[in-house]
């Protein structure tokens, strides 16, 4: 079966070692081009993006653009762009860069400003009127509130750019992509399969680390009380999920379905005294009119 | 001493949020601007710390005019309380606390040591200093709003809606702890509400305002319910719903030498004593308004 043949290609010791060419896949060297060209493209992309995308959720102002702008990027074929690039510059990676670049802009910027655009408008506000200054305000108040769907803007980016890596193997780059274009090229259905898995366990164990990240830095609500239960499981020498004792918020990281339970048990995080509320409403009607309960 | 000289806001779409207002708002005393939504009590308020600047006129605090202080500076010298308490959710009620005295270079420790006082001074127990804003009730985190107000020692507080988002039976509860807190600290402090009798109760002036910032009466509470000045008032204080005009009650049985009262709709509000079928007579200044240390120094608001 081509699956088990691709699986056994990818796992003899002879195809990751060694210098690409002359039937060797060398695929620690293909795995270091993929993720040379992604990092530095990502990292190009965010310090773009993040900046951008914070200066747009601040103020407000410029989304539209942000916007318009983001989906043009995502529309632009690919490969087209590619080509001309590297008609214009010449064939190296300074056009794959651009390239990747482009295409992961839109989702950190969309996560940046979405994210600094969802903090709380009346916290933002008493922190003004406190004296904080508006950098304070982005740094201190905006960054730490937005951190969930900052990374999840960034996996996106670092999934979009890993993918698209593969298009610019059709043009003398390596990366994974090369055993798909090379497989195509000589019938080699086993090595095509076999680089289609690569770059998609790359790209799942690259997703479910920054999933892991996301869920650390998520709304942050209860940091203190997440940092003693990881030293106590890791003291426990427990490695896998413990099972969930107890109720309460400070059980586990907060994640949007608890937010929503614990609302539904009563307890509200916009300041709303539900339990108190509770209490008024078994009081009789008079005693409700005399402390002017409506 | 907080001063207010003819200041309008007009915002870009022509509205007029506030027109031609003035007032003068004592040192060391609680002042409370009432008036329905929309009637710019809020706009007036946060023109004092620069959060509003007004299109003409002038605020002066102690003879000087706002808009000649740096906002952030002069927002750090000033308490500022908020409705829904405008905690940061992601910092502990220690942290929340400390955060203003941290910005302007107070140490750590110092911080974390008035922290814990002013947690004791508005009634919050040392064991929840290291919960988290949604770990607390709304009052509690009035509360930490409160302390967070007082960290910085401000001169001034204002005080926006605070507490028309809890239940009534803790906001008569944080009523009671402003007006403790008010004879024992005696802030100038400008409290803006929605609710008459939260005013009448906390307010030693209580500026009544209409639409668009006009002040339609100012005064002690006794004096604007002796004398509303317009129809407006008198609604709004609920006088004309007879809802102030309280008579004895001629069907229900005495209680001793207690009567039940009744509101000119027929409800019944209290008890009054009468000794020997005679009313007793009462002297209008709340026990917990009259302190001594109060005085009008110049130049501490």
């Amino acid at each position: 079966m081509i699956f088990v043949q691709a699986i056994a290609w990818i796992l003899d010791g002879g195809h990751w070692v060694g210098r690409a060419g002359a039937g060797n896949p060398a695929i620690l060297q293909r795995l270091g081009e993929t993720l040379g060209i992604s990092v530095i493209s990502v990292a190009i992309a965010v310090v773009i993006a993040v900046p951008l995308g914070v200066l747009i959720g601040h103020t407000g102002r410029g989304r539209l653009v942000a916007i318009l702008a983001s989906n043009v990027a995502r529309a632009l074929p690919t490969l087209g762009l590619l080509s001309i690039l590297l008609l214009l510059i010449g064939i190296n990676a300074v056009p794959i860069a651009i390239v990747l670049v482009l295409l992961g802009i839109p989702p950190m910027l969309a996560g940046a400003y979405a994210g600094v655009e969802a903090v709380n408008r009346d916290t933002i506000d008493a922190a003004r009127a406190v004296g904080m200054t508006e950098w304070q305000i982005v740094v201190r108040v905006e960054l730490p509130l937005a951190a969930s769907l900052l990374v999840g803007g960034f996996r996106a980016t670092v999934l979009q750019v890993i993918a698209t890596t593969t298009v610019a193997s059709a043009f003398a780059f390596g990366g994974f992509g090369i055993y798909l274009i090379n497989g195509l090229a000589q019938n080699d259905f086993v090595q095509m399969l076999a680089g289609a898995i690569l770059v998609t366990v790359l790209c799942l164990l690259i997703d479910g680390a920054l999933a892991v990240v996301q869920r650390l830095v998520a709304p942050r609500a209860f940091p203190a009380a997440r940092r003693i239960r990881l030293r106590r499981r890791r003291a426990a020498g427990h490695s896998g999920p413990r099972p969930s004792r107890g109720r309460g918020p400070s059980r586990k990281v907060c994640s949007h379905e608890e937010d929503l339970q614990r609302r539904d048990r009563g307890h509200r995080r916009d300041g709303g005294d539900r339990p108190d509320a509770r209490r008024v409403r078994q009081l009789e009607e008079p005693e409700r009119r005399r402390i002017g309960w409506r | 001493m907080i001063e207010f000289r003819s200041v309008s806001k007009t915002y870009q779409d022509g509205t007029a949020a506030v027109e031609d207002f003035s007032l003068e708002i004592p040192a060391r005393r609680i002042t409370v601007l009432v008036g329905s939504s929309g009637s710019g009590k809020t706009t007036v308020m946060r023109m004092i710390n620069r959060m509003v600047d007004p299109t003409s006129g002038t605020v002066e605090i102690d003879g000087v005019d706002v808009a000649t202080r740096e906002p952030v500076q002069l927002r750090r010298g000033i308490g500022y309380i908020m409705q829904n308490s405008g905690l940061l959710p992601h910092r502990s009620v220690l942290d929340n606390i400390t955060t203003v005295p941290r910005l302007t270079g107070v140490s750590k420790a110092d911080a974390r040591r008035r922290a814990f006082e002013l947690m004791e001074v508005v009634g919050l127990e040392r064991s929840l200093a290291d919960r988290y804003p949604s770990q607390l009730s709304g009052g509690q985190q009035q509360r930490v709003g409160v302390a967070r107000g007082l960290a910085v020692d401000p001169n001034i507080l204002l005080m926006d809606e605070p507490f028309s988002a809890v239940d009534p039976i803790v906001r008569d509860e944080l009523q009671q702890e402003v007006l403790r807190i008010q004879a024992e600290l005696a802030k100038t402090i400008v409290f803006v509400s929605h609710d008459i009798d939260e005013a009448f109760l906390l307010g030693d002036q209580v500026v009544v305002l209409e639409r668009g910032g006009h002040i339609v009466q100012q005064g002690t509470p006794t004096e604007i319910l002796a004398n509303p000045a317009t129809d407006f008032v008198a609604t709004f204080i609920g006088a004309e719903r007879g809802k102030r005009r309280l008579v004895v009650s001629d069907s229900t049985p005495a209680i001793g030498d207690d009567r039940v009262l009744v509101d000119g709709g027929g409800y019944p509000v209290g008890i009054i004593a009468a000794p020997g079928g005679r009313l007793e007579a009462g002297n209008p200044n709340p026990k917990s308004r009259s302190v001594s240390n109060k005085t009008d120094q110049a130049g501490d608001a």
